[in-house]
């Protein structure tokens, strides 16, 4: 299947040399997001076999708490559109607009995180913690791997605000940019998923 | 040269505009308040709100797709798609029956 890609790729624009590279590396990371797709799918499946197990304690609708459910997809929601300009900026080939947007959808990032973080520290204070019941085992396990899914994409996007600032848009970072631009975007399609089928359905 | 190849480079990193990011965003707002309006102002039969949230859900991972992905079905992206649909299908299999075998267990151990 890949060799197809190949030489498709070179067949159709011979002359950009290492730039068939760049795009393959972002085939190539499109593939990983796809494994990681069925990952948080076999996540969603166990959640929604264990959302009724709640072993005498707290169900979904106790715990959940849709206003700060909705601040926290804002916040993703906007960091979605903020990196898309740093990708418009990187396009015009104008790193100082990439550095400001990243830093933008850092912020916003950091933001969600922190929220999240402290949605997890307010059920564990309760005694809900991932021990209390099936349900808040799949709950903890599905909502903290999107999260640590998150903290990646900013540890990475900090790593790349430092590249983009040092050597500033070399083909390298762009291809990375690229790559990031897939991971980020995927995360906020996952969260979409999360919040309807966790928080939306889970108080209906 | 180097914007040029820039433009032509492909396999997922087709560009948006401003206009198509705006346009994305603005659907995202609307089908995440929709949902959250229904859930927490309740004014629809349960089941009704139920199946409503679902549905705008998967509009919205559509949305997504198209205006952030920036996923359509040009030729330089077929690879891309054939990816996603075949990761699509797994999906459905893993979830679907995952929730049929669970839910007929469920069923025949607590019958009552």
């Amino acid at each position: 299947m890949s060799n197809i890609v190949i030489e498709k790729d070179i067949a159709h624009n011979h002359e950009q040399g290492h730039e068939d590279a760049g795009s393959l590396s972002v085939f190539g990371f499109w593939i990983y997001l796809m494994t990681d797709c069925i990952l948080f799918a076999t996540l969603f499946a166990g959640y929604a076999v264990l959302r009724d197990s709640v072993a005498g304690g707290p169900s979904t609708v106790d715990i959940f708490e849709l206003p700060y459910v909705l601040a926290e997809t804002a916040l993703l929601l906007v960091s979605s559109i903020t990196y898309g300009y740093a990708m418009l900026a990187m396009n015009r080939n104008d790193p100082a607009h990439v550095l400001r947007w990243l830093a933008v959808t850092f912020v916003l990032g950091c933001g969600f995180i922190g929220m999240e973080i402290n949605e997890f520290h307010h059920l564990i204070a309760q005694g809900y913690g991932p021990s209390r019941s099936g349900l808040l085992t799949a709950f903890f396990t599905l909502v903290g791997t999107h999260g640590a899914h998150v903290l990646t994409g900013l540890v990475w996007m900090a790593v790349l605000m430092a590249q983009v600032w040092q050597r500033g848009l070399t083909s390298t970072n762009t291809t990375r940019l690229s790559c990031l631009s897939l991971f980020w975007h995927f995360l906020d399609v996952v969260w979409i998923c999360v919040f309807t089928v966790v928080y939306l359905l889970g108080v209906v | 040269m180097y914007k040029q190849s820039q433009i032509h480079s492909s396999a997922g990193t087709s560009h948006g505009s401003s206009r198509s990011y705006m346009i994305g965003f603005i659907v995202s707002v609307v089908l995440t308040v929709i949902p959250f309006a229904l859930v927490m102002y309740p004014s629809l039969p349960r089941h009704v709100t139920a199946w409503a949230v679902v549905a705008l859900g998967v509009v919205q991972v559509f949305a997504h797709l198209k205006y952030f992905l920036h996923l359509d079905t040009a030729q330089e992206q077929r690879w891309n798609l054939i990816a996603l649909i075949f990761s699509v299908i797994i999906i459905v299999l893993l979830v679907g029956l995952s929730l049929w075998i669970m839910n007929s267990i469920h069923h025949n151990m607590l019958a009552h």
